[in-house]
């Protein structure tokens, strides 16, 4: 019978984390991607966009992560396209985090103050170019931090990716568990692993807003 | 598209799904509690308890708010048998969600805490109060008022988090959704169903926490 040790599930958990932070990459920047569109969408002051972006944002941040992994899992499937765990973990974490993104974003453009947007209109700017040279670049200062937070909250939403059978971090947990039935290590050693991934990220996000406070 | 959605396969289950609902809704309102009676033990400790507890609820917090919450429950229900202490899916359940937002509302009350001036704390002492009196009718009372809508938030997003625990196989409204996908095959109908019974149940407990906020802090407002 084979034997794992506890380097067999140490070597075997870091090699799953490798899925784990890519996921992770992707949602995170193709999120930001979705949710930067969004956010153009937004704020555009057009009417019919905005109900939109707010209608979207209100579901992926109403429903569970969970539910929107089974709906994308279940639902692409209905148009006859066969679904890799994978495709379907990518598109709901990117639709989740774009949300997240857009409203936090948000929260940062509308802190410009009116007076921004008036000059740069009065300099006759369109939309596009306000955005591009005279709000974004000041609303970026002060989304850092927030972005960076939420980061977080990105790399342990992909953990729920191992409900849908993506082998991940969680999921080669669950499967070394079965093979070893040693679950206060092999989970022990998964939390360990996520705490790594995740406290550099809450310690930067913390430092970036001390710094932008003393900027102030 | 040819595939044509059939909700009617549904309606033979909605005892399910409705028991489901309703675990959901006890899970949540129980631990909301449970969670915020650790979240202001947590907060307290770490503001006015002696370095060694503030320095155990800081692990605690940062332990807990850098592991997903799959993992945690994962851990209590499966990791814990193995030390010795046996839990049923309910219970871990219950469990995971008190630790979890325990956790989430530390930070969140201890900045609440810190938001109280000082000279507050020094009136109330100098008006004889004791500790515990200062804490209860000066400190938690303006704390509260101050973090309630952060709370509210955390709150639901706890609610949607505990979706997970159907992986345990407590019977929430996600194990429910599971069962009955696992019986007629519907499974795009039902998930979408119990996403929008989610959304429907965020928003009642939005408009909810919001409510009972303004009649809960009407006094001094």
């Amino acid at each position: 019978m084979l034997q794992f040790s506890f380097w067999d599930i140490l070597s075997n958990l870091l090699i799953a984390t490798q899925w784990t932070i890519i996921l992770s990459l992707i949602a995170f920047v193709c999120g930001g991607v979705v949710g930067l569109i969004l956010l153009f969408m937004r704020v555009s002051g057009i009417k019919p966009l905005e109900w939109f972006t707010k209608g979207y944002i209100e579901f992926f941040q109403g429903t569970p992560l969970l539910m929107q992994l089974f709906l994308f899992f279940f639902g692409i499937a209905l148009f006859g396209v066969e679904v890799s765990p994978w495709m379907a973990a990518t598109l709901a974490l990117t639709f989740w985090t774009s949300a997240f993104l857009t409203e936090i974003w948000r929260g940062c453009v509308e802190s410009i103050s009116k007076g921004q947007w008036e000059a740069s209109t009065s300099l006759a700017m369109t939309y596009i170019e306000q955005m591009r040279y005279v709000i974004l670049p000041q609303a970026s200062r002060i989304a850092v931090a927030p972005t960076v937070g939420f980061s977080v909250q990105v790399v342990k939403g992909t953990a729920l990716a191992s409900i849908i059978g993506f082998v991940e971090l969680t999921k080669a947990g669950t499967m070394l568990n079965n093979a070893t039935f040693k679950p206060f290590l092999v989970y022990s050693l998964v939390a360990l692993i996520y705490f790594c991934l995740c406290y550099p990220l809450s310690w930067g996000a913390k430092k970036l807003e001390g710094r932008l406070n003393v900027a102030r | 598209m040819t595939y044509k959605l059939q909700f009617a396969e549904l309606l033979p289950y909605w005892d399910v799904l409705l028991q489901g609902l309703i675990f959901t809704i006890v899970l949540t309102l129980v631990s909301t509690f449970t969670g915020i009676a650790v979240g202001t033990a947590g907060a307290s400790l770490r503001t006015f308890g002696p370095k060694w507890a503030g320095a155990i609820v800081t692990a605690y917090v940062e332990l807990i708010r850098n592991t997903p919450f799959i993992v945690q429950l994962f851990f209590i229900f499966f990791g814990l048998p193995a030390a010795g202490v046996m839990l049923s899916e309910t219970t871990a359940a219950f469990l995971a969600m008190t630790i979890n937002l325990g956790a989430y509302s530390t930070e969140i009350i201890r900045a609440g805490i810190q938001a109280v001036p000082k000279g507050h704390i020094e009136a109330g002492v100098s008006l004889a109060m004791t500790k515990w009196e200062v804490l209860r009718h000066i400190i938690l009372n303006q704390a509260f008022r101050k973090i309630y809508p952060a709370l509210s938030s955390q709150i639901i997003i706890v609610m949607l988090g505990s979706a997970v625990v159907s992986q345990v196989s407590a019977q929430d409204l996600t194990y429910a959704a599971n069962f009955v996908a696992s019986r007629n095959f519907r499974n795009f109908e039902v998930y979408l169903l119990a996403a929008l019974a989610y959304l429907l149940l965020a928003m009642l407990a939005r408009s909810l926490l919001r409510g009972f906020g303004r009649i809960l802090f009407k006094a001094a407002n």
